[in-house]
């Protein structure tokens, strides 16, 4: 633990958000030092969470992986992704994933205790109530499975959207089933897949909203792509974007 | 029961395009889920409820021999037999014998999984002894040659003017003009045609929702009386249980009543709950003169002391069904086997085998519902990840997955190789797909663009800006 005022918060990128989208990355860095005495760090050694792996039966390819995320982020005070799917993975699997390793299951433990879903970080560590950000727009907000279910984070995006200036809010119906995304189901089983992503993508138009936000990235890319397919106008953002006042690049899917 | 788990996508490729399943399940989607949800509101003490639910049933899972044992000493004690079947042969057998016994040539039927497990109306029928389902889901079901395709609403598939063709086609005795627009009309034919085979069967075979212990009872739960007219009318009643249906006293049986039909149909109590205790008495005014329990292994005590044991603590309310975006949209045939959703999609490869039923648990995208809405608390997702561990460690689904994730993770444990190919490959996704924003076919990614298009990235990675900025 470090000693001085200001805590050290190891920010897990995410592949998708590394690969796809770094405005959410930076979104992430801005709101968590705007949000406390914070300085937000960026481990060299990070890559991936290991769900591929451990969703797929590859038992070793995951622990490895979780192994050197372990080791690259056991030092911080705080371990925060802007993904429910990620820190969902660190916070509640790697405990079990990692319980046969003594060398490594104390410490898969501590760790998860200190890891955080953005937004769940934002309301319930730094008890953040500073959003300046203004978005005119009507927005839905759909919750990712790993950051209802896993994490019970459902309330804290709601919060921090309500500071927004100009931000009109509207519930999706029917919001609690899958986007249809589920990491490699989505291509193992399309058909299917395809279906709830098409529930989805008519309850996000039935609410009229400008903007679908999310905090998943693979949600995002799911119904974004799903949209841009239906030939629909709503965007879709990582929510970050939108609380970090970053919104000006183009949406998810969108031309530049 | 044949399994066709093995061919899964082309189960589901049919039943996608299943106008009348389609049509049939959007009952599922929804009334159920209310249903459930009201039922809940109205009970304070439901999330207490299920942690005693899973605790009771995790106690019985840990002394099942001894209360096995139990409930057998106390079945003969009130006069009635007790049979073991370790397979679904055996079981069959146990079952004709008992039928053949008594010169029986029909046998009335209550709902039963168990039943279709070991495939038993077919051996009967290939025996010459005819059996008719009673619960009204089974019956339609029956006469059209089909499974169930739910746990506890098994023509849940069937619609209700497939119903009235079905009715027309079979019931050819009646008047070709009558009316059959109303379900009340359905079931009231239902009823007529069922009256009487109830009084002329010799055997009825019901499953059974507990066996207590303590008191040798077996109980079952119908919303339709059809399971106290099967196993009070004809002169035998079979029992066909699960070995993991055992409760030690009636208040556990209670206990978990009060979680079944909340999580089943959103009802806090089924409209008939039976307790039978033995065959008829002196004193009684009625009931069988013999009464037979066949308690079926099949598979399940070899769970016990595994991951898996704790789907043994399931109590068949089709809640995860109700909730899975799957079964919603593939309904219940699909599976292949006796149990569909969720509990099937782990429940099939214990029982058959995960080399036959190998795509099942690939078939979900881990969202959970499934564990949030289970009365017992079974960790389905946890055990969706475990059969798929165990495909992957027996090789059962090819090498081109395996190579890509072996390839993914080879990455994704060399930091500095990574960073180099991610900065390439978004760089060069972003270039081509940065102008429109997306693509609308990939080679490599058919599967994602077929149905939608995939978003380009922004260009250069993260982890490139962070370090071009510090």
């Amino acid at each position: 633990m470090s000693s001085g005022p200001r805590q050290q918060v190891g920010l897990f990128v995410t592949c998708l958000v590394d690969l796809y989208r770094p405005t959410v990355g930076f979104a992430a860095i801005a709101l968590i030092e705007r949000s406390g005495p914070y300085t937000v760090v960026v481990p060299e050694a990070q890559t991936c969470c290991g769900q591929p792996g451990y969703n797929s039966g590859d038992k070793e390819s995951a622990l490895a992986i979780a192994r050197q995320v372990v080791a690259a982020f056991e030092g911080f005070d705080y371990v925060v992704a802007p993904s429910g799917s990620c820190g969902g993975m660190i916070k509640t699997h790697y405990p079990e994933l990692l319980a046969g390793d003594p060398a490594y299951a104390a410490r898969a433990r501590k760790l998860a205790d200190k890891t955080y879903e953005l937004t769940q970080f934002l309301r319930d560590v730094a008890k953040w109530d500073g959003v300046t950000a203004a978005f005119a727009q009507k927005v839905t907000y759909h919750d990712s499975c790993s950051a209802l279910r896993e994490l019970q984070v459902k309330r804290q995006p709601r919060e921090l959207l309500a500071k927004v200036r100009g931000l009109s809010f509207k519930e999706l119906p029917n919001g609690e089933p899958c986007c249809g995304f589920g990491g490699t189901f989505c291509v193992k089983f399309p058909d299917i897949s395809n279906r709830m992503v098409e529930d989805k993508v008519a309850n996000i138009e039935a609410t009229g909203a400008d903007v679908v936000l999310a905090a998943d990235m693979g949600c995002l890319l799911n119904i974004a792509g799903k949209l841009k397919r239906a030939g629909s106008k709503v965007e879709a953002r990582h929510v970050a974007e939108v609380l970090a006042g970053m919104a000006d690049d183009a949406a998810i899917g969108e031309g530049q | 029961m044949e399994s066709t788990a093995h061919l899964f996508k082309d189960n589901v490729t049919r039943a996608l395009n299943d106008a009348h399943l389609q049509q049939a399940l959007g009952h599922v989607r929804t009334k159920f889920i209310d249903k459930r949800q009201q039922a809940m509101a109205a009970l304070p003490e439901f999330e207490a409820l299920r942690d005693a639910g899973r605790d009771l049933k995790n106690h019985v899972l840990s002394r099942l021999d001894e209360y096995l044992v139990e409930f057998e000493g106390n079945v003969k004690k009130n006069g009635g037999h007790v049979h073991w079947a370790a397979t679904p042969a055996e079981a069959r057998k146990i079952i004709l014998d008992i039928c053949r016994g008594t010169g029986a040539k029909t046998v009335t039927k209550g709902k039963t999984m168990v039943g279709e497990e070991i495939g038993i109306n077919d051996h009967l029928a290939a025996n010459g002894i005819e059996p008719i389902e009673t619960d009204l889901g089974e019956y339609i079901i029956q006469l059209r040659g089909e499974a169930p395709s739910h746990i506890i609403a098994p023509s849940v598939h069937v619609t209700k003017d497939q119903v009235e063709e079905t009715f027309r086609r079979v019931h050819t005795d009646l008047d070709p003009n009558r009316n059959l627009s109303e379900p009340s009309s359905l079931l009231h034919e239902a009823r007529v045609k069922l009256r009487g085979r109830f009084i002329a069967a010799d055997v009825g075979i019901t499953g059974a929702n507990f066996l207590i212990a303590n008191s040798g009872t077996t109980t079952i739960v119908t919303n339709e009386g059809n399971g106290d007219l099967t196993q009070t009318l004809p002169r035998i009643h079979i029992v066909l249980a699960g070995i993991e249906k055992i409760v030690p006293r009636i208040e556990d049986a209670g206990l978990l009543l009060r979680l079944l039909a909340r999580s089943a149909t959103g009802q806090e109590m089924s409209s008939y709950t039976t307790f039978s205790t033995g065959p008829r008495r002196p004193e009684d005014v009625d009931g069988p003169d013999a009464f037979h329990v066949v308690l079926v292994d099949n598979g399940r005590s070899k769970l016990l002391g595994t991951e898996f044991e704790e789907m043994l603590r399931c109590i068949r309310c089709g809640a995860c069904l109700n909730h899975c975006p799957i079964y919603h949209n593939v309904g219940g045939h699909a599976y292949g086997w006796v149990y569909a959703g969720p509990i099937g999609a782990i429940t099939t490869p214990a029982l058959i085998g995960i080399e036959h039923s190998a795509p099942l648990p690939e078939a979900s995208s881990l969202c959970g519902r499934c564990e949030q809405v289970c009365p017992v608390r079974i960790p389905i997702p946890k055990m969706l990840r475990a059969w798929r561990e165990e495909a992957f460690e027996r090789r059962l689904h090819g090498n081109r997955a395996r190579w890509a994730l072996k390839l993914w993770a080879a990455l994704a444990t060399r930091p500095a190789l990574y960073r180099l190919v991610t900065r390439i490959g978004a760089g060069a996704l972003g270039a081509l797909g940065g102008k429109r924003g997306r693509f609308t076919s990939l080679p490599f990614a058919e599967a994602w663009t077929a149905h939608r298009d995939l978003p380009a990235p922004q260009g250069r990675t993260f982890m490139a800006m962070y370090r071009g900025k510090k």
